[in-house]
């Protein structure tokens, strides 16, 4: 009689050790899981930032280079075309998604800096006190997003870390995490741009 | 040779990252360029300015950044330093690459409302690059620090401590009074001279805070950031 009681407390220990042992690793994926989407909040704000800044940067040059139209045209419409795409958190799993995401904010970054490189030959631009704080605020912009997006892979890396190794994996297993995208290196960013006069 | 290019990254990113300065004090001159009374000017200038507004603003000037980026290298560095406090995030780095030609404001999270990067790029083409021209180094990095102040400055409180000497100041005036009428009271030379040094020093407390900004005075202060964060805010340029 004792013995089956001592068995039974035995028992409820273990398996109340085991549930809270289970919480906590839980609600560490929980936080993990928060700060990947804070940290994707970051670089939605940061991308979005830029995409405000482009209709201000477009008509400030129109004004004076009345150049290539070619070159507005294909900001206007990688800006177009990265507004048509809404990325969820919780599609930060899905690698087209991702994918898709990231081929459309860098195709509008390359076509800004073929745009901003265009300008460098008119001087009259360069003298413009409206134009250089445009283009300062892009170019933090642009150093916002990678330190934006270097944080955020830093995040994601110690995120499926944890949910890839044991035990962390298990609970995951059973509650459903699953491994989310990275940032590439942009395709192309060791080419520099090529500009054609 | 992506992979190649990416690897080749991460060996260079490593092998600088032993490089960044720890820094120590407010204004970091490691060129030789500016006497050391003018590094301790502009020290205790940022000193007085951390104190009374909580915003730490850190001046850093080296030779050259052998090829590396400029925005990479003053946020690492920004960031490992801490400059700023943790709950606000309001440090700002102002570093210069003087062989390079090159410097750049680092903006912490929590200023980026109050100098923007159009404003950190105005204050570095239109405040420093004339004097640097120039060779003026002193004359323009304090042109570019009093701009930077005067954007920052009312941003945040100080901490508790200066919160609370911002106020009217009551117990000052209590002890300067409490000593007059000590002086009066008193007949002994000595009481007189002694409360007349106490006077001194209390005023001379005074005249200090209310100067908060400027770059007088001479003095140390040693430099510790509280753990504040950057996000690539800020303008680079040269010259």
């Amino acid at each position: 009689m004792s013995k089956g009681i001592g068995i039974i407390i035995v028992i409820a220990v273990i398996v109340i050790g085991a549930i809270m042992w289970g919480t906590g690793i839980y609600n560490n994926l929980v936080k993990l899981d928060e700060g990947v989407t804070s940290s994707w909040s970051q670089v939605e704000n940061q991308y979005q930032r830029r995409a405000d800044l482009i209709p201000n940067l477009v008509n400030t040059v129109k004004g004076v280079a009345e150049f290539e139209k070619g070159t507005f045209t294909a900001v206007t419409e990688a800006r177009a075309k990265v507004n048509q795409i809404n990325m969820s958190p919780d599609m930060l799993g899905d690698p087209n998604a991702f994918a898709q995401f990231q081929s459309a904010q860098d195709g509008l970054g390359s076509a800004l800096s073929r745009l901003l490189v265009t300008v460098e030959n008119y001087p009259e631009l360069k003298a413009n006190e409206n134009f250089l704080q445009l283009q300062a605020q892009l170019e933090g912009t642009e150093n916002r997003i990678s330190v934006e997006r270097k944080k955020f892979n830093e995040v994601v890396q110690s995120y499926n870390t944890t949910i890839r190794q044991f035990p962390g994996s298990i609970i995951a297993g059973f509650t459903g995490f699953t491994q989310k995208q990275y940032f590439k290196a942009m395709a192309g960013s060791d080419t520099a741009p090529k500009v054609e006069f | 040779m992506k992979i190649l290019f990416i690897f080749l990254f991460f060996i260079i990113n490593s092998a600088f990252a032993q490089d960044f300065h720890k820094l120590s004090k407010y204004a970091n001159d490691f060129t030789g360029t500016l006497s050391s009374e003018q590094v301790s000017r502009i020290n205790s200038g940022l000193k007085t300015f951390d104190d009374s507004t909580s915003n730490q603003v850190v001046f850093l000037m080296i030779k050259t950044l052998d090829g590396y980026p400029i925005d990479m290298y003053t946020y690492e560095t920004a960031e490992q330093n801490g400059i700023g406090t943790k709950e606000n995030s309001n440090g700002i780095l102002f570093f210069v690459a003087k062989d390079d030609r090159k410097m750049r404001i680092e903006v912490g999270y929590g200023l980026e409302g109050a100098l923007p990067d159009a404003l950190a790029s105005s204050i570095i083409r239109n405040e420093v690059a004339p004097y640097f021209k120039k060779n003026e180094y002193y004359e323009g990095t304090i042109s570019g620090l009093n701009g930077i102040l005067a954007a920052t400055r009312g941003e945040y409180k100080g901490n508790p401590k200066s919160d609370n000497e911002n106020q009217f100041p009551i117990g000052t005036i209590i002890f300067i009074l409490f000593i007059i009428f000590s002086m009066f009271g008193k007949k002994g030379r000595g009481g007189g001279s002694g409360g007349l040094l106490l006077l001194g020093s209390a005023l001379g407390g005074f005249g200090n805070r209310s100067g908060g900004g400027s770059f007088g005075g001479g003095g140390f202060g040693g430099f510790s950031g509280g753990g504040g964060s950057f996000g690539g805010g800020g303008a680079s340029g040269s010259w």
